[in-house]
């Protein structure tokens, strides 16, 4: 992979380039005047002459989700005009072809793309949404005591799933570029290839930050989690649990969705919309009878999706470790917790057979 | 030497310990020690050996009546949808703290038939104030705080590379600073000393900073604060006002509410909300604080506490015996807000 040297300026100025070309997001610093409809909250649209970029410590505070199941998103228009000769007839909506970059993602986030696409393998819209979007991603440099992506198998170090990978040094970035996208990103620039010295400092960074604790990971991946389905750590869990949706839409991995259809003035839409699992709504049966009707139920749900039901159906667990849900659960559930109880859990168990 | 905080914390242990053993409550709902620091989890505790986790701090934030309808129903003995009801004093008693705040929607909550009053023990706690997680945060920008210690007047902040002490009542949640009842007004087992009610002058400085905005400007205030809702509902749930079984926003026949994040539906949201909260609110200032997009929501239901207040006299759960006001009709009730023709039209119908 070709690794290139950028200094801040040059970057200002190469952002301003890709803000004429294409639709440029960038993490919002405080409350975003107007949110423009194609604009996450915690996002902002770059528009030119903006300040530099703000990249706070740690994850952005909203993930790249919403730039790829977008909330909502519009999947077939219809009118219900009785005189037009299509009446109630569904028609796919147009999508936005124009490309999107997003600056300043976290390599965690970075890493929930992949895992949402697992499950949105074929989902038209999910990939059109991929091939538009490139990722302009930054390392970390410091990690705050909520990540855990190096449990989860990531690195603050990690560029899978971005198109560029920009690492601080002393006085200027450097551009690790991932793929072809990213290459376009940097068409007809004349920027200076990174010295040997400077690859091997990057190369001895991303050793030193790779994974180191998926001691854990195993354990609870080889073990049959299913068996833990009556622990009383979930009584907890569910006491504690409010059943607001704030971890789930918050989450970059979390994916559930619902579908409805909207009518003004006669003419429809029909939206999916970020649903989620802590809702009652959510597994209520149209009979009435709700498989989860209780909060325990809900909350346990949400876990073992993440640490078994993904996995056993995708292959990696349904979390990148970004601490988002951690920093701000309203009651203070704790992912980590969890998990490391229920390792000790089944450490336990298996002693005692 | 030990805390204000730090004493009630002892005496909730002691007392929610003794109740269990007795077996007067079988769930005392409490707080427990949180992950990260400024923060504090709530827990229930259902046998005397889990009173051992409780503690007292000021990030205790969310308002803690709001887990009591549903732990009274869950200790009720499993019964059918056509089974009588066991009367209520037959059935199991709960304990729950209570600030001032807190006691007070616990009395909207017998009021509205929610809770009923001999099943509940309230552990009443003088209010210090709760510290915003986010007001300490502020003051610390692009640095992490690792590790809070708390005093009577002080908070030490640690980071990685510092070590602040910062002044406890300048980051108070604007909630609590004007908050002029911090003592329970419900009692049952006395924790700690009782706090004297605050004079303050002025409990409705920000809501009235915001109508002396324009039209075009409070508008502006309005689309700008809700504009980064995300519709996760942590303000309501958090909410010990919200009980509905079906909430309006997850009604769909008919559907009063959009589902997207339309501004159109996202402000009808939280109006209703505050409607939907109006003459009952008792200024917790949970739906703010839990809020993960830092959404001031609270402007709505203090404007309409003051409303309340002018219009009827009244501050919700301050007197258990008085008619709720917005579910009770008198004749005299002020009705200046009807829009009528002009008068002489009006005496001729």
């Amino acid at each position: 992979m070709k690794v290139l040297k950028i200094t801040p300026a040059e970057l200002d100025a190469l952002m301003q380039q890709w803000q004429k070309q294409y639709v440029v997001f960038v993490p919002a610093s405080g409350k975003s005047a107007a949110v423009s409809p194609d604009c996450a909250p915690g996002w902002k649209r770059m528009e030119a002459g903006s300040a530099p970029l703000f990249l706070p410590v740690g994850p952005t505070p909203a993930s790249v989700k919403a730039f790829y199941f977008p909330q909502p998103e519009t999947l077939l228009t219809y009118t219900l005009d009785n005189n037009h000769p299509d009446k109630a007839l569904m028609r796919e909506s147009l999508k936005p072809e124009a490309m999107q970059v997003v600056v300043g993602v976290r390599p965690c986030d970075a890493g929930s793309v992949a895992l949402n696409n697992l499950p949105y393998s074929e989902d038209p819209h999910f990939q059109a949404n991929r091939r538009r979007t490139a990722l302009v991603g930054f390392t970390c440099d410091t990690m705050l005591s909520t990540c855990f992506c190096r449990q989860m198998g990531g690195s603050p170090m990690a560029q899978e799933g971005l198109d560029l990978a920009l690492s601080r040094t002393e006085d200027s970035f450097l551009v690790t570029v991932v793929n072809e996208k990213g290459a376009s990103l940097l068409a007809g620039l004349d920027l200076t290839v990174a010295g040997e010295a400077e690859l091997s400092a990057l190369a001895v960074r991303r050793q030193e930050m790779a994974a180191s604790d998926s001691a854990q990971l195993a354990t609870l991946k080889a073990a049959e989690l299913g068996r833990l389905y009556d622990a009383p750590q979930w009584q907890a869990l569910g006491d504690s649990c409010i059943n607001c949706g704030a971890c789930t839409f918050i989450c970059p991995t979390c994916y559930c969705f619902d579908i409805q259809d909207e009518v003004v003035w006669g003419q429809g839409r029909r939206i999916r919309y970020w649903d989620s699992c802590m809702f009652p709504l959510y597994s209520l049966h149209t009979s009435g009878h709700n498989p989860r009707g209780k909060k325990v139920q809900r909350t346990r749900n949400r876990f073992l999706h993440k640490l078994k039901y993904f996995p056993d159906r995708f292959g990696p667990f349904s979390c990148v470790g970004c601490g988002r849900c951690v920093q701000d659960c309203p009651v203070n559930i704790d992912i980590r917790e969890v998990m490391n109880d229920l390792t000790n859990d089944l450490t336990n168990l298996t002693a005692l057979e | 030497m030990t805390t204000v905080n730090e004493k009630i914390g002892e005496e909730i242990r002691v007392q929610a310990r003794k109740m269990l053993a007795e077996g007067a409550v079988v769930a005392v709902i409490g707080y427990g020690v949180g992950s990260l620091p400024m923060t504090a989890r709530p827990m229930v505790a259902r046998r005397p050996e889990d009173c051992d986790k409780l503690i007292w701090s000021s990030f205790c934030v969310l308002n803690l009546a709001n887990y009591l309808p549903e732990v009274l129903k869950s200790v009720e003995p499993p019964h059918g949808p056509r089974d009588p009801k066991p009367p209520e004093d037959s059935l199991p008693r709960v304990a729950v703290l209570a600030t001032g705040c807190w006691s007070r929607n616990i009395v909207v909550q017998i009021q509205e038939h929610q809770v009923a009053r001999t099943r509940v023990v309230v552990m009443g706690v003088g209010s210090r104030g709760m510290v915003s997680r986010r007001k300490v945060e502020s003051l610390f920008p692009g640095k992490e705080i690792l590790r809070v210690e708390e005093g009577d007047h002080d908070l030490v902040i640690h980071g990685a590379d510092f070590t602040e002490t910062i002044n406890r009542w300048s980051v108070v949640r604007d909630n609590c600073q004007t908050c002029t009842h911090p003592d329970p007004v419900l009692v049952d087992v006395r924790i700690g000393d009782p706090v004297s009610e605050r004079k303050n002058p002025k409990p409705f400085k920000q809501v009235e900073e915001i109508e002396r905005l324009s039209v075009d400007d409070r508008w502006a205030w309005f689309t700008t604060e809700f504009s980064t809702c995300i519709r996760c509902y942590a303000c309501r749930n958090a909410c010990p006002l919200c009980y509905c079984p079906t909430c309006f926003v997850d009604d769909d026949k008919p559907q009063w509410v959009g589902k997207s994040l339309d501004t159109v539906d996202t402000g009808l949201f939280h109006l209703l909300r505050a409607y939907h909260c109006a003459g009952r609110c008792t200024d917790c200032g949970t739906c703010e604080t839990v809020c993960p997009m830092g959404i001031n929501m609270r402007m709505l239901t203090k404007k309409l506490n003051k409303d309340v207040l002018n219009l009827y006299g009244l501050e919700a759960g301050m007197q258990p015996d008085a008619p709720l006001p917005l579910t009770t009709y008198t004749l005299d009730d002020p009705q200046k807000f009807i829009v009528t023709e002009a008068p002489s039209a009006k005496e001729g119908e």
